[in-house]
């Protein structure tokens, strides 16, 4: 890749911030006068990188979208299929601004009154003590130029904060709809958990019409001792965009965190997931499903870090991969040396539907300490006969019995997100995509 | 039960069968008429196991030569699941775990598949579900099993009551019930036996392929078969199971080779 043509590309994007408000707050306006510069000092990654070498991003370069600023007046009626059933807390954004309109806080009157489920810029100048310590301070910047420029763009985002031994009882909707071409939006989330406190959190992106546009999210999600999160993930952007993401999750003492992360669109997509388990005793499930065709690339980069001991983490990632496109898995396992008594086991499984599909999968164990136990796995293949063969004997043709057996390939990660509405949709995705006649 | 004028429903004539270009079955005879129960019992790797498959029609084993009729008609002209279609039913040692697929949803799957090659009405999914309950008492299982999916985390007796619960859904001619009774406690055994027990009619016939005779003295054989390196050597009523128990299987083949002139 041309490195001028890269930088000039950065150059371009940082432009975009022309029209971006300043905040009264100090530390605000530093963070983000921060990121500018780490943006300035690294340059857009090519497949010479270790961290990409699989997912080539000269496309994206070529294309040097700008933000949106101005607030959509899009209405309920033309987004409210994206809406989970039964209704409920949603924070809408519409090209990565904040719409109101469309967005609800509603809660059962039993809920706590405390927890806070609104757009990022109302509340900042406010709770300054309760943000803080969180907010640009989970997802590294100085070594990954689009959480860099996410944060550069920091301006108004998602934010969630739990109160201690707060349980929410409703899943928290966050939906970022696409509505405009070649528009950049740099959505960001911040999820506080609180000790003892519960929550779950869909964060749904979504495009109103198909089209070529960028987002660059980040998300971080800080959980206190014994907080439980589960995060459900959907990236169902359009087909023709492109999605470069950030997550970035910290766990205190006996913490829990389920992370069920689905990737059904964009043309290239990029997922890091970077879990660091610094209590001791943390517990987390990463689960994945990419369920890609035609040209797409999808790429997942996760990073399960066992800082403190007795820490478990459970990992299963699935790609079914049709047509000729190209699914990425780096599933990196650290076990730092304070670290004993992990109990770490990850599988990545992956299914090629067509002789043009293309996996490339890598477990990656950074172990260092002695008193551990640690197991992965990884298999890259077509359907298994002996299950094709006990379906056929149970008088199911070969098409049904491969049909069903690549539908519950899918399904299995599917199935353990606890909203049925959203499970439902996406079983049927799944569905429609992996059958033949 | 060997009823009187009873058609012979399976005929097995010399059949021979490799697996990887090795022979596993070397010439098998054997017949099977509506009604009966016959037990096909021998060590680890005599080919009993070969014998099932190879009936079901598992691609990776390649029928070499003989002949085996179903019902007067060539099996071998017949695809897997239109041998299924037909009646042949193969409980597997092993059942396949597929996590994903609600079991209600496969078990009404294969159900009404099999139902509609036969002309016979499908169940949607609220009949079926009290047809499928009622299948299930029979096995003692909870409907639990249900919203399970097929076999997954299933322990080993859970996987072989499903097995025959599949049995009872699809109401083969015959069945061929592969190392059923391995890895299963007394109660679940019993259970199982139970269940194929009360599946049995003058019309369908079973084949239970074994290790051992604990099954034999729930589901008592008509005709006892032992195999020996891809060969029936000797068969006889159910004394010889507790011949075998008692005796184990090395006396059979020693009487067989003396027989042989070996």
């Amino acid at each position: 890749m041309n490195v001028a043509t890269a930088s000039g590309y950065l150059e371009s994007l940082l432009h975009g911030r022309l029209q971006l408000p300043a905040s009264q707050l100090a530390w605000f306006n530093r963070l983000r006068a921060d990121a500018v510069e780490r943006v300035g000092a690294q340059r857009v990654p090519t497949t010479r990188n270790e961290e990409w070498r699989f997912t080539d991003i000269s496309p994206l370069i070529k294309l040097p979208f700008q933000p949106v600023y101005a607030a959509s007046n899009l209405q309920a009626a033309e987004v409210e299929h994206f809406y989970l059933d039964p209704a409920a807390p949603r924070l809408v954004f519409v090209d990565g601004v904040y719409a109101p309109q469309l967005s609800t806080q509603l809660l059962s009157p039993a809920t706590d009154s405390n927890i806070m489920i609104t757009n990022l810029s109302a509340a900042v100048s406010a709770h300054v003590m309760a943000l803080e310590p969180h907010l640009g301070r989970h997802a590294e910047f100085h070594n990954n130029v689009f959480t860099a420029l996410n944060t550069s763009f920091l301006h108004d985002g998602a934010l969630i904060i739990v109160p201690r031994n707060v349980s929410v009882d409703m899943p928290v909707h966050l939906l970022f709809i696409a509505t405009q071409k070649e528009a950049a939006s740099y959505p960001r989330c911040l999820l506080i958990a609180e000790s003892g406190s519960a929550v779950t959190v869909i964060e749904d992106h979504v495009a109103l019409q198909e089209g070529v546009y960028a987002t660059n999210v980040v998300a971080e999600i800080a959980l206190a001792d014994n907080a439980r999160v589960n995060h459900i993930r959907v990236q169902r952007d359009s087909s023709q965009a492109f999605h470069i993401a950030s997550c970035a999750v910290s766990l205190a003492q006996a913490s829990c965190y389920r992370s069920t992360s689905i990737t059904l669109g964009a043309r290239i997509s990029r997922y890091n997931l970077s879990v660091r388990l610094t209590g001791e005793g943390a517990e987390c499930t990463v689960d994945g499903l990419t369920l890609i065709a035609e040209r797409q690339l999808a790429d997942t980069h996760t990073c399960i870090d066992h800082v403190k001991p007795y820490g478990i983490s459970r990992q299963s990632h699935k790609c079914i991969v049709d047509g000729a496109a190209h699914a990425v898995f780096n599933g990196k396992i650290i076990v730092h040396p304070d670290a004993q008594h992990t109990d770490s086991t990850q599988s990545s499984r992956n299914l090629l539907l067509s002789g043009r599909a293309h996996i490339d999968t890598k477990p990656q164990l950074e172990i260092f300490a002695d008193d551990v136990k640690c197991a992965h796995g990884a298999t890259v293949g077509q359907l298994d006969s002996e299950e094709i063969f006990y379906l056929m004997s149970r008088g199911l043709s070969e098409m049904t019995a491969r049909n069903l057996l690549t539908y519950a390939f899918g399904a299995e990660i599917i199935e353990r997100i606890p909203i049925a509405s959203l499970k439902h949709q996406l079983e049927q995705t799944v569905l429609e995509r992996t059958q033949r006649n | 039960m060997i009823y009187q004028n009873s058609k012979p429903l399976l005929e097995v004539r010399e059949l021979r069968a490799t697996v990887n270009g090795i022979e596993i079955l070397k010439g098998i005879d054997l017949t099977v008429r509506s009604g009966e129960v016959h037990a096909i019992m021998g060590t680890n790797g005599s080919g009993k196991s070969t014998f099932a498959k190879v009936l079901a029609g598992h691609a990776a084993y390649v029928v070499t030569g003989g002949t085996v009729a179903f019902k007067g008609k060539n099996l071998f002209e017949l695809a897997p699941e239109e041998r299924a279609r037909a009646g042949v039913f193969l409980a597997f040692q092993y059942p396949i775990e597929i996590p994903g697929v609600a079991n209600n949803q496969f078990l009404r799957l294969t159900y009404n598949t099999v139902q509609a090659q036969r002309g016979k009405d499908e169940l949607d999914p609220l009949e079926f579900d009290d047809f499928v309950r009622e299948k299930m008492k029979l096995l003692e299982m909870s409907p639990d099993f249900l919203d399970r999916s097929v076999n997954a985390g299933f322990s080993g007796g859970e996987k072989k009551r499903n097995e025959i619960l599949q049995m009872a859904l699809l109401e083969p001619l015959l069945a061929i019930l592969d190392e059923t009774d391995s890895g299963l406690d007394i109660d679940a055994l019993r259970i199982v036996a139970n269940g194929v027990n009360q599946l049995a009619t003058k019309d369908n016939a079973t084949i239970l392929v074994t290790h051992y005779q604990r099954l034999l003295n729930y589901i008592v054989p008509d005709y006892v078969h032992v195999m020996e390196s891809g060969r029936i050597i000797k068969t006889g009523g159910k004394q010889l199971a507790l011949d075998l128990e008692t005796h184990g299987y090395d006396w059979v083949s020693i009487e067989q080779r003396a027989a042989a002139g070996v």
